[in-house]
């Protein structure tokens, strides 16, 4: 077995054990195994990402043949090139610490087990779609990865609004991948394979037929529609916050780390086709830009320290796909890597919050916690900081690139970065508010609650400072720089040259316009906060509604839906057409038996006489049609 | 009128002979013997046209409904002889309650 596939199988294996006999093996062999693989299958994955730096060319493994279809065969084989090795690490690596951190979270579950097969199920798929070499493979994972996500927002199931919002994120992913596989087939018509080298570098041959590269915009936004399922972006965004529902745990590595930017990852796989479609790359940026500022808008009046964080990432996610609409997709990438480490450790850094807070999240209920959880609040101080862009921590690094490029890329516009400068400002404004209401400022906690606020036990507390570490050093290798040999970034070499301290002193400012602009609402006593949410009421009650955003499309979709739902399928479909021929024709058997059961007397001499006149009917009618 | 056409005749008879016995008769016994009656009229019709077309089939066959009569027979006497154990009469109406 080589060892992409064995990166890949790790975590299976143990989704099969913990799965099949966790509940009989006790909690420390459960955690042994749950935690154990992934960083086992971490380990292979840095021998192969050093095997392959040592190559030079990609890595490819072919397990088996799924299906031959006449000349045709759909291979299962894994892939690592430069791309695809970042987002192996980030997958065990992150994953592999979260595992550690849902060991302390979820020691007191009586699904311990359940949880960490699940987790390891979610891994195996996740690495499916990040190494798979066809599109096909990549589908699988990506619908894989869509039930794990499914299987954890609703792990507390016996709650109907946590199994609620596991079906809102299957469905809204459904509508997606819809367009995703209409994409697939529409590739698979022109070119005959799956396989994404083979289709980056049929769109990238200077022989391309001009039919092929009409196809790209077509494609390109059927693609788009999936990624705007799987990595929340307007118009499908609306399951993410929800998603919340689910163990903290599972918020931090499937939807903040891991799965939401799977559609960043496959844009950026699939540049070869963006790169020749100029509608599609718009179209993806003014989404991310759309989404990255209505997501940070709503984030600023949430009070429930997940659903902050929640918003944030869709936010985040709108950063990424601007990076790519400009067609700067190193960069995406880079930010999708910076993301993963301090949001991972800001959703663990609130999953330690809760944990402290006895399963409290709204933070208008917090305050001061600085004191009394220090390791916690100093990691979470970290990160926010590396997500509002302060310098020289790893946010910092990715979102001046995507500003700049937003800027300078041909793709690129003036209205893009002004956008995007607004958001990072929204960015800094609300994670420091987040901050200062949970950490700082005056203590609102209940007085049964405040007696219990402990720090978190050891496993959780190192896993957040790995993470802080990671979120503080993460910038300096730069990730756009190691893709270039794959993704080259866009040709604006002077004009970069010529804007980029003019963006680095604009995004330096920004972040600390927002760390000020908090300080000063929020800190101290926060009356200011309450006198400016008095004076803009209408604005703060629309915000607070996330739009009404929900309601629109229950009123839109929703209602129609389950109206035609009642009238059609229910009661004219099922009850009447299908139930009413049934027992319409039981109906009919019944009274033709009652009928007919009256020849049945008993006597042996009429059913001779029967007997006789059929005989004779049967011989008559031969002799007439004979 | 020949012979073949007698022998036809004849069979004819038995046969209707038989299934008029079966119908109007009450004893279970003799409902029996009529059954014999109707395929010894079909045996006799097999054994005529064995002779005109002077093929042996039809003549084999007349041993297999032999053998297939004698084991009916076989079978049934036992159970009408059960059946009047239980109810002390012949008369197959008095069975009509056997329809279930």
């Amino acid at each position: 077995m080589g060892a992409l596939t064995l990166i890949v199988l790790l975590p299976l294996a143990g989704f099969l054990v913990n799965g099949l006999a966790g509940n009989r093996l006790g909690k420390s062999f459960v955690s042994v195994v749950g935690c154990g693989l992934p960083l086992l299958a971490f380990a292979v994955a840095v021998k192969s990402v050093l095997a392959l730096l040592a190559a030079g060319t990609p890595l490819i493994e072919t397990v088996f043949t799924w299906a031959t279809i006449g000349q045709q065969s759909f291979e299962i084989s894994f892939y690592l090139d430069r791309l695809s090795s970042v987002m192996v690490l980030i997958v065990t690596g992150v994953g592999s610490v979260i595992h550690i951190y849902s060991i302390g979270y979820m020691h007191e579950d009586n699904g311990y087990a359940r949880f960490f097969a699940y987790l390891n199920l979610f891994l195996f798929f996740m690495l499916m779609l990040v190494l798979g070499r066809s599109l096909l493979v990549l589908f699988v994972g990506w619908e894989g990865v869509g039930l794990a996500s499914y299987l954890l927002i609703g792990f507390w199931f016996e709650d109907p609004v946590n199994a609620q919002a596991g079906k809102k994120a299957f469905i809204a992913n459904r509508i997606g991948d819809a367009g995703f596989l209409l994409g697939m087939f529409l590739l698979y018509t022109a070119l005959g394979t799956l396989e994404m080298d083979r289709i980056n570098a049929a769109f990238m041959s200077p022989t391309a037929t001009a039919s092929l590269l009409g196809l790209a915009t077509l494609v390109g936004v059927f693609l788009f529609i999936g990624a705007t399922g799987k990595s929340a972006q307007i118009p499908l965004y609306v399951w993410l916050p929800d998603a919340m529902a689910g163990p903290t745990p599972v918020s931090a590595l499937i939807h903040a780390a891991t799965m939401v930017t799977a559609g960043v990852y496959m844009t950026a796989r699939m540049s070869g086709i963006y790169l020749h479609s100029e509608v599609a790359s718009h179209l993806i940026a003014v989404i991310g830009a759309a989404t990255a500022l209505l997501a940070a808008t709503i984030a600023i009046t949430q009070t429930d320290i997940k659903k902050v964080l929640a918003y944030s990432t869709v936010s985040q996610l709108g950063f990424m796909f601007v990076a790519a609409g400009v067609g700067a997709y190193g960069v995406a990438v880079f930010h999708l890597y910076t993301h993963a480490f301090f949001k991972a450790c800001l959703f663990l850094g609130a999953g330690s919050v809760i944990h402290a807070m006895s399963g409290e999240q709204d933070i208008r209920k917090m305050g001061a916690l600085a004191r009394k959880i220090p390791l916690t609040s100093t990691t979470f101080v970290i990160a926010t900081a590396a997500i509002a862009g302060i310098p020289f921590l790893s946010g910092f690094f990715s979102k001046d690139e995507i500003l700049l490029y937003a800027l300078v890329s041909p793709l690129g516009s003036k209205a893009l970065f002004l956008v995007m400068a607004l958001t990072a400002l929204m960015t800094a404004f609300y994670m420091f508010r987040l901050l200062w209401l949970v950490f700082f400022g005056s203590s609102r906690v209940e007085p049964e609650v405040a007696h219990h606020i402990h720090e978190s036990p050891l496993s959780m507390t190192s896993v957040l400072v790995i993470l802080a570490f990671l979120s503080i050093i993460g910038g300096y290798l730069s990730i756009p720089h190691f893709l270039a040999p794959l993704l080259p970034l866009p040709s604006a070499e002077e004009a970069a040259h010529h804007y980029h301290w003019t963006v680095v002193g604009i995004s330096v400012a920004l972040g600390l316009l927002g760390l000020a602009g908090a300080w000063f609402v929020y800190g101290g006593s926060g009356e200011r906060g309450k006198r400016l949410q008095a004076q803009f009421a209408p604005m703060h009650r629309l915000l607070y509604a996330k739009y009404y955003v929900d309601e629109l499309y229950d009123a839109l979709l929703g209602r129609p839906l389950v109206w035609i739902s009642d009238h059609v399928f229910l009661r004219l479909g099922d009850r009447l057409l299908l139930d009413g021929t049934l027992n319409g024709l039981a109906a009919l058997a019944q009274r033709a038996a009652g009928r007919l059961g009256r020849v049945q007397t008993g006597s042996l001499h009429l059913y001779a006489l029967f007997v006789l006149l059929g005989i004779v009917g049967a011989l008559l009618w031969s002799w007439r049609h004979g | 009128m020949d012979k073949v056409q007698m022998l036809l005749g004849l069979s004819m008879a038995l046969f209707a002979l038989g299934l008029t016995g079966v119908i109007i008769r009450r004893n279970l016994l003799v409902m029996l013997m009529c059954m014999e009656l109707m395929l010894n009229g079909v045996n006799l019709s097999l054994v005529t046209f064995a002779h005109q077309l002077g093929a042996a089939a039809g003549a084999v066959l007349v041993f297999l409904v032999f053998v297939v009569a004698t084991a009916e027979i076989a079978i049934a006497i036992p159970i009408v002889l059960l059946m009047v154990r239980r109810k002390r009469t012949l008369d197959a109406d008095a069975y009509a309650d056997l329809k279930g």
